[in-house]
């Protein structure tokens, strides 16, 4: 009895201190379930990769893709654009980095580290600021002032070799990881 | 002001229920021998309108949701077969979409009544805090709403919406792909956010009831904004207020049907009659009207962090404007200064919403709206940081009246009686 008139206060503290502790981790193993069950699932994740067949486009031309739900834009360059996008120095654009899962993640945004063959552009066609699909320059419709990509949602321009040169949006748009199968087929992811 | 309860039981019954759930008590004190100040007006009958409105979004979207699918292979067709097929389908879906937009009209008067009365200014803070949490899950809800027909506007509102939250530092992509359940905006968002859709409404029930609960502690403020002094201010809510209130109902619900009837897509933009296709993007994302001014802001900020900031701060400053306001009179109709303010505003946030409408290169008289929507955007948020407190320290307000009976009466009326 002794022990419990003097000890009371710190053994029930303990005690307290410990159920509470013990109950805020069961909180907190109850709520994980009900939060990463939002999180994509086995089934997305699983997705696999992507073959396309790139023999039917035409220089100037590009042709979008559907890849793990996303547009995929395949660009097959002129001369003129390519030769446009190697002219721009690389410190003055907004994002001097590559973005492009084929490489280091420190390559500069030179126009060679933005494609595997220089005639071909491929890139994830999801506007970096929020979301948007950008919509293609031609000789005939320019979109932008940089013969890349304008997207309408909140006026982003991207040039030639898919790279942010005026807007809100923070990046240039992603480079996909991807390699040539053969002269007229890729793999993409 | 809530008083002593007045209630008194008469019948047996009556009694044996007051004595175990005194519920009848409850709503005797608040609805009928309430005191209401009596010189309430037009301005202040619409949140019953809102309940009105909550009650009708309620109901209609139970309906609608016994015939809605939300799975994006068969969303957009199972709309268009509530339009074509169930039966009185298309009136209850255009009551439920039209019922959004008179919600947000009535709740934007509602908030600008309560700006231009001080109704926020104490003891009124929480009530108008409670008041700006109820308006974030409207906006909420109606989002989660605008995506359920996965229309075109439906699915790239819901991509550019939910990639805001990819502005975030480090987690933000995290976050945006835990929303989304997938890389992109897909199947599991749409089959969540009806889930939310459903959820939100009884979650807004229950935080208007917090609303009511502390309106019912200090009593409503009013156009003078002076406090209740005697019994004499004051006139009993019903039948005074229940009639006031029911009259200017049957008015708002003719505006409403006429929309309903007449001009049932005028909110309605027309991209979102065309299935969702995640590979195009409409020329033109535009919002739903009553969320353009936010769209204006968020446009007009040319880095993508800040303009989130920037927008999230616009909603976010309403919280603090009990605080921000320096003036120890409340009605704007005592404040020649702020009135002015006040009015500027109302007509910025109309710009701001004509310019989040606009195509993001549009000009106005050789103007580019991007720079009207910045300088209005900087209107607003001057108005509450730099104008409310100071104009608030250095304005000499208008000579206040006695009492509500004494203004509304005249003078021989106002004594009381014993």
């Amino acid at each position: 009895m002794a022990a419990t008139t003097s000890d009371a206060g710190t053994r029930r503290d303990f005690l307290y201190v410990a159920s509470g502790a013990m109950g805020a981790v069961g909180v907190a193993a109850v709520a994980w379930p009900l939060i990463d069950q939002m999180n994509p699932s086995a089934a997305a994740l699983a997705l696999g990769t992507s073959e396309i067949d790139i023999a039917s486009i035409q220089p100037g031309q590009q042709i979008v893709f559907k890849h793990r739900g996303l547009p995929l834009f395949v660009r097959r360059r002129t001369p003129a654009e390519i030769a446009s996008a190697k002219a721009v120095d690389v410190n003055s654009l907004p994002d001097p980095l590559a973005r492009n899962a084929n490489l280091p993640e420190n390559a500069p945004a030179t126009d060679a580290s933005r494609v595997v063959k220089p005639e071909w552009l491929v890139l994830i066609g999801v506007c970096t600021h929020l979301g948007c699909t950008p919509t293609v320059s031609t000789p005939q419709q320019p979109e932008g002032e940089y013969g890349g990509w304008l997207c309408h949602c909140h006026g982003s321009a991207y040039d030639t070799a898919g790279r942010i040169r005026k807007g809100p949006a923070p990046r240039n748009l992603d480079v996909p990881t991807y390699s040539f199968m053969s002269d007229t087929r890729i793999k993409v992811g | 002001m809530s008083g002593p309860s007045t209630y008194d039981p008469k019948s047996g019954l009556e009694k044996w229920i007051d004595s175990r759930l005194p519920l009848p008590r409850l709503m005797h004190d608040t609805m009928s021998t309430f005191p209401t100040p009596r010189n309430l007006n037009f301005w202040y009958t619409f949140g019953g309108i809102l309940t009105f409105c909550l009650g009708v979004q309620i109901v209609t979207g139970i309906v609608l949701a016994m015939h809605y699918v939300s799975t994006s292979a068969l969303a957009f067709n199972s709309v268009e077969a509530i339009m074509r097929d169930v039966n009185y389908g298309w009136l209850i879906r255009y009551v439920h979409a039209n019922g959004a937009s008179m919600f947000f009209l009535a709740v934007y008067i509602h908030m600008f009544r309560g700006l231009y009365y001080g109704s926020y200014k104490a003891p009124r803070e929480l009530i108008w805090i409670i008041g700006v949490l109820i308006y974030l899950l409207m906006m909420a809800t109606a989002f989660f709403g605008y995506v359920l027909p996965w229309g075109q506007m439906s699915f790239w509102g819901a991509t550019v919406i939910t990639n805001m939250f990819s502005a975030i530092p480090v987690v933000g992509s995290a976050i945006a792909t835990w929303l989304w359940g997938d890389f992109a905006v897909g199947d599991a968002t749409l089959n969540r956010f009806f889930s939310l859709h459903y959820l939100l409404p009884f979650i807004i029930a229950g935080v208007v009831g917090l609303h009511v609960w502390a309106l019912h502690v200090p009593g409503n403020n009013n156009p003078l904004g002076i406090d209740v002094k005697t019994p004499q201010d004051t006139v009993p809510f019903h039948p005074y207020y229940t009639v006031k209130d029911a009259f200017y109902l049957v008015l708002f619900v003719i505006l409403f049907a006429s929309f309903v009837f007449f001009e049932p897509d005028f909110f309605g933009n027309p991209d979102n009659y065309q299935p969702a296709n995640p590979l195009v993007t409409p020329p033109e994302i535009v919002p739903e009207w009553y969320l353009l001014p936010f769209y204006a802001m968020l446009r007009s900020i040319p880095d993508k962090l800040l303009g989130v900031i920037v927008m999230a701060g616009a909603i976010v400053t309403l919280v603090f404007i009990p605080w921000l306001d320096t003036s120890r009179v409340r009605s704007c109709r005592f404040r020649p200064l702020m009135k002015q303010f006040f009015w500027a505003f109302a007509v910025v946030c109309v710009i701001l919403g004509y310019c989040g409408a606009q195509s993001v290169e549009a000009t106005a008289f050789g103007v580019p709206l991007v720079w009207v929507a910045r300088i209005a955007t900087l209107y607003y948020f001057a108005f509450f940081w730099l104008i409310m407190p100071i104009v608030g320290l250095i304005e000499t307000p208008k000579k206040l009246p006695a009492s509500i009976a004494q203004s509304v009466l005249g003078d021989s009326a106002a004594t009381p009686a014993e």
